[in-house]
């Protein structure tokens, strides 16, 4: 039995046989085509904010609105989110043990949150400096990039919550390992995209 | 647990500890560099851009796994491929809007 | 004050002054639609059909299931936006110098629905349906990636025709043209309902899309039988593969401009608006990224039909395979190239606009290439005339005629004289009917029989081509003549008489188009009515080439009994020829099948709901709808009981069933297969 051929990307179930593999495999291919349209998505945003960057309409910019405290805040709980996620991956492969899964699951739901609250918090600051998204072109851009992450991170403490009860009540069985691996592509494909925001809108804008 | 299983789970654990550091690392850097204002302005744009690539490149290798072998060059040619009509479909919109812009001034 | 807040809390916007009575037309076509809807109710109740249509249809995860009920879609929204698109010919042949028959504002809706549906409810899902009903049977598999998703595909779809049909009853649809350019659209130029039914249809259309090409990709990808590998796939599955890479990477363009606009309508954000730093232009950006790899969605599609038809009716190996492959990659790929062809006229610099001519002048090479294969496939074969090679003759020449004038507009100095005449509307029509209809028809033909068991009626099918293409040619050929006489599109009335004459003509062609459609409504019924001697349960009605011919007509839901091997491209003609077709496996195994879901019809009308709702600011029920709609995904994932088997024995008997008549009727020539000897059985002739 040979499995330790790397069959897809992402982390490798264990020791699978190879029908479980077959069947990861079709779902992971198609959970990752499903990745690169989101891609597509997340490159149109960045790219319109591209394109609205001096369209402040004499509204304030993002020295005026911006804190890079409260970005590093972020940044830093969405990486800690990440490699909790790997622990939970690591125990889902190696230690067969959903107790330990569980509980690296809901330290990434926490991280996840407090990047949230961060963002949301963030947000109302914008407003109250005088840069709500419907003040000037910019603003808005700059709203919907932000946001569709910030939308996609709430979808990703959804399905984490989802996946913590899935986990107590049908235990560590493929399905909720294959959905398990899913979950991580996206959550670490969001810290991606975060890399992104982080160095194209915050320090970009606070340099330029 | 057997001892290949438990060298394996080593090699695994620590692959996603270097991609944590390196990532902390990638993001102090620009972080710290544009809040003491430590480069001149352009110096600036290019450290952060470098960092993020780098960056992005190191969160695939650690977190998603993505790597050159052999064995799964289906997924690595759809991220390619992706890759590519991203930048078609992005850098396109910054060029055509951005020329009409400077046409416009 | 207060009873009118509650009325807002309950109704939103809606109201009795949103019935439809600012113009006849629109008066008559809500009724019909209101009629033909009670109508469909009393029918199915009288026959008790509910649960069975629940049970078998609505909920059904089968491929073939859903692929079916994505054509009929199509073919009703055919029906509609062809009887809108005739309507628009009769008003400007009757507005010279005078309104014509309908109001100005009325015409407006009619080129937005017609345009909006031909494109998004009629072609896409037509074309979405083959590919559900063929592709895996021809890559010798049981189902798709992911059923269920495809079930809520289809529910989306639907869900998306009906805010469709609906905008006919209640209230108006948008008047901005099915590429809904801003500021028009903007809330500050078109204040009512009509700019969101278009956005929300659109969005539940281009989230469908982008599920089913994300599903079609990993089906072809991981789901092939064995030795099919990708360069023996039939040549349908090839365009399928590349058509859904276009929708996984196309389509979230389209989701995006529409969503941004629906945040400047509703949220008073400044994307595309004239003033706070508002830029229209990366609207017309956004919608041409989607929209010109759309036109490639559109056409590959037809492009794999007569791949397959042409090669079946010359009874020849298709004539370069592989350059057929290479060339619909080399489209795909080109076509996220070219855009900015759509707006040559925004004021950019003239290198750009050279850049992008030239891109798009080399799409011609490929499609050219495709042109000679089929000529090639033709050359020296065994040629049948019958239905669906009639599409496939009408298509190569007319086709042509459309991309040459493609290639005329690609030149950015000509563009600039015939942009936004009647030119463009020529030209696209000369692709779009030809390609993507006629290719979508000649499918529809060829295909019926595996679908259902029976042809349809050769007669009616041939008067409805000729109608067609004689429609077609009448119809569109005089608005080139139009565009240079430089009429815009979308003219609701003119005073010039040297446009009198053309219109006349182009009025009589789009009569001649509603005859051909009479005819494919007479075809069904005459063929359903004489289904038992048109019947061709042995399933390879034109002596086929591909796995889809392999199997009984219509197939059992298990598609395969065993799972084919095959070793080389037209995989069941080589079986014919050894004579491994039509033979017994050596043994039968339980089949196990996704159970039917309750959830693409929840999310169909969820979905539908929500963007109702959004349309008429009904508030509390787009919260529903939305809410139910993730609420429906959550709850499926906790279902544990989604498969079901067949036991071998119920399997064997079907097959044994199946086999024991094919070796019972004697096999027909190709020749006869238009006679009612034709059972589905074809005598193995030699290449
Ligand atoms: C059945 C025969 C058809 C007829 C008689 C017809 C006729 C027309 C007419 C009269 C217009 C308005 C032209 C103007 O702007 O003045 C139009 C527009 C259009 N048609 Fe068709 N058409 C037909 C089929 C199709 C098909 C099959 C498609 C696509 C699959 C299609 C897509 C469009 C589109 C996208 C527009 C542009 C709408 C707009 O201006 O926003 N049509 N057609
Ligand atoms: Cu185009």
């Amino acid at each position: 039995m040979s499995g330790q051929v790397k069959q897809h990307p992402g982390l490798n179930l264990h020791r699978e046989d190879a029908e479980t593999r077959d069947q990861t495999e079709e779902v992971l291919f198609g959970f990752w085509v499903f990745l690169m349209s989101d891609l597509v998505l997340f490159s149109l945003l960045f790219a319109t904010y591209g394109t609205m960057l001096h369209s402040m309409a004499g509204g304030p910019g993002p020295k005026q609105l911006f804190d890079i405290r409260n970005a590093g805040i972020e940044t830093v709980a969405l990486l800690l989110s990440t490699f909790s996620f790997g622990q939970a991956s690591l125990a889902m492969k190696y230690d067969d043990a959903p107790g330990r899964v569980q509980t690296w699951l809901l330290v990434t739901l926490g991280l996840g949150l407090v990047f949230l609250g961060y963002e949301i918090y963030d947000f109302v600051d914008m407003i109250g400096k005088g840069g709500p998204p419907s003040r000037s072109g910019y603003l808005s851009s700059f709203f919907a990039l932000v946001g569709t992450h910030g939308l996609h991170v709430t979808c990703g403490c959804v399905w984490i919550i989802v996946m913590i009860a899935q986990v107590r009540m049908f235990g560590l069985d493929t399905l909720v390992k294959t959905r398990l691996l899913r979950l991580g592509l996206f959550w670490h494909f969001l810290d991606v995209m975060w890399v992104g925001i982080f160095s194209v809108v915050y320090l970009q804008g606070l340099v330029g | 647990m057997s001892a290949q299983d438990a060298k394996e789970r080593a090699h695994d654990a620590r692959v996603y500890q270097v991609g944590l550091v390196l990532a902390l690392v990638l993001s102090a850097v620009p972080f710290g560099a544009v809040a003491l204002g430590l480069l001149p302005a352009s110096g600036l744009l290019w450290m952060i851009a470098i960092c993020a690539i780098v960056q992005i490149l190191v969160h695939f290798r650690c977190f998603l796994h993505i790597d050159l072998s052999s064995n799964h060059r289906h997924d690595l040619q759809l991220i390619l491929f992706s890759v590519c009509i991203v930048i078609l479909m992005a850098g396109g919109t910054l060029w055509v809007i951005g020329n009409q812009r400077a046409m416009m001034m | 004050m207060l009873s009118q807040n509650i009325r807002f809390a309950v109704f939103g916007n809606l109201s009795f002054s949103a019935l439809p009575f600012y113009s006849v037309i629109a008066t008559i076509a809500a009724s019909m639609v209101v009629l033909g809807a009670i109508a469909c109710i009393v029918v199915i109740t009288r026959a008790k059909a509910w649960t069975y249509l629940w049970k078998e249809w609505f909920t059904s995860v089968d491929h073939k299931r859903v692929g079916i009920m994505y054509v009929i879609v199509a073919l009703i929204m055919l029906l509609r936006a062809a009887i809108e698109a005739i309507l628009m010919r009769v008003h400007q042949a009757t507005a010279f110098q005078q309104q014509g028959i309908l109001p100005p504002e009325h015409f407006a809706q009619l080129f937005t629905t017609h345009g909006t549906i031909m494109i998004f409810f009629m072609a896409m899902p037509f074309l979405i349906g083959l590919f559900n009903l063929i592709m895996p049977l021809q890559i010798g598999a049981r189902d798709v990636s992911f059923p269920v998703m495809n079930s809520v595909s289809l529910g989306m779809t639907i869900g998306g025709s009906v805010l469709m049909m609906i905008s006919l009853v209640l209230g108006k649809f948008s008047t901005g043209g099915w590429s809904g350019y801003p500021p028009y659209t903007e809330l500050a130029f078109s204040n009512d309902m009509g700019v969101d039914y278009w956005i929300w249809a659109l969005t539940l259309s281009s989230l469908s899309t982008t599920m089913t090409g994300i599903n079609f990709a990993a089906t072809i990808y991981k789901k092939r039988c064995e030795g099919m590998t990708l360069m023996a796939m039939p040549l349908f599955t090839w365009t399928c593969l590349c058509t859904s890479i276009l929708m996984i990477f196309a389509m979230p363009a389209i989701t995006l401009a529409t969503a941004l606009l629906a945040l400047d309508r509703y949220a008073d954000m400044h994307f595309f608006t004239n003033g706070m730093g508002g830029n229209m232009m990366n609207y017309i950006n956004m919608f041409w990224l989607f929209g010109h790899p759309e036109v490639y969605i559109l056409v590959l599609p037809a492009f794999g039909v007569f791949s397959e038809t042409i090669a079946t009716f010359s009874g020849k190996t298709l004539y370069g395979y592989t350059s057929l492959i290479y060339a619909t990659m080399v489209i795909a790929v080109l076509s996220f190239t070219v855009w900015l062809h759509h707006f040559f006229t925004m004021g950019q610099d003239a290198n750009v606009n050279a850049i992008f001519g030239i891109a798009t002048m080399l799409i011609g090479i490929p499609t050219g290439v495709k042109i000679y294969d089929w000529l090639l496939t033709m050359f020296r074969g065994e040629i049948r005339l019958t239905v669906p090679m009639l599409y496939a003759i009408g298509f190569m020449i007319l086709f042509t005629i459309g991309g040459c004038a493609g290639i005329v507009l690609a030149n950015p100095g000509v563009d600039y004289q015939v942009h936004n005449t009647l030119f463009l509307v020529a030209h696209f029509h000369n692709v779009i009917i030809p390609g993507t209809l006629f290719g979508m028809l000649s499918g529809y033909h060829y295909w019926f029989p595996k679908a259902f068991g029976f042809r349809l009626s050769e007669t009616w099918g041939r008067r409805a081509c000729l109608c067609w293409i004689a429609g077609f040619v009448l119809a569109f050929f005089p608005l080139y003549a139009l565009g240079l006489l430089g009429m815009p599109r979308r003219t609701a009335e003119y005073f010039d008489p040297a446009y009198r004459p053309w219109t006349l003509i182009a009025a009589v062609g789009a009569l001649i188009i509603a005859a051909a459609l009479a005819c494919l409504v007479i075809q069904l019924v005459v063929s359903i009515r004489d289904r038992a001697q048109q019947a061709v349960p042995i399933g390879d009605p034109w002596d086929g080439r591909t796995l889809e011919w392999s199997i009984a007509a219509p197939p059992p839901e298990y598609n395969f009994a065993v799972l084919p091997t095959v070793h080389g491209r037209d995989a069941f003609l080589d079986a014919k020829h050894d004579g491994s077709a039509y033979r017994a496996p050596e043994h039968y195994e339980d089949i196990v099948l996704p159970k039917n879901a309750a959830i693409g019809p929840v999310i169909c009308v969820a979905g539908g709901a929500a963007g109702f709702a959004l349309t008429w600011h009904i508030w509390w029920l787009a919260i529903v709808g939305v809410a139910t709609m993730f609420a429906a995904l959550i709850v499926r994932s906790f279902n544990r009981d989604t498969e079901r088997v067949i036991p071998a024995a119920e399997v064997r008997e079907t097959e044994e069933a199946w086999l024991r008549l094919a070796h019972s009727l004697p096999p027909r020539d190709r020749n006869a297969e238009l006679s009612i000897e034709n059972e589905g059985l074809a005598t193995v002739a030699a290449e």
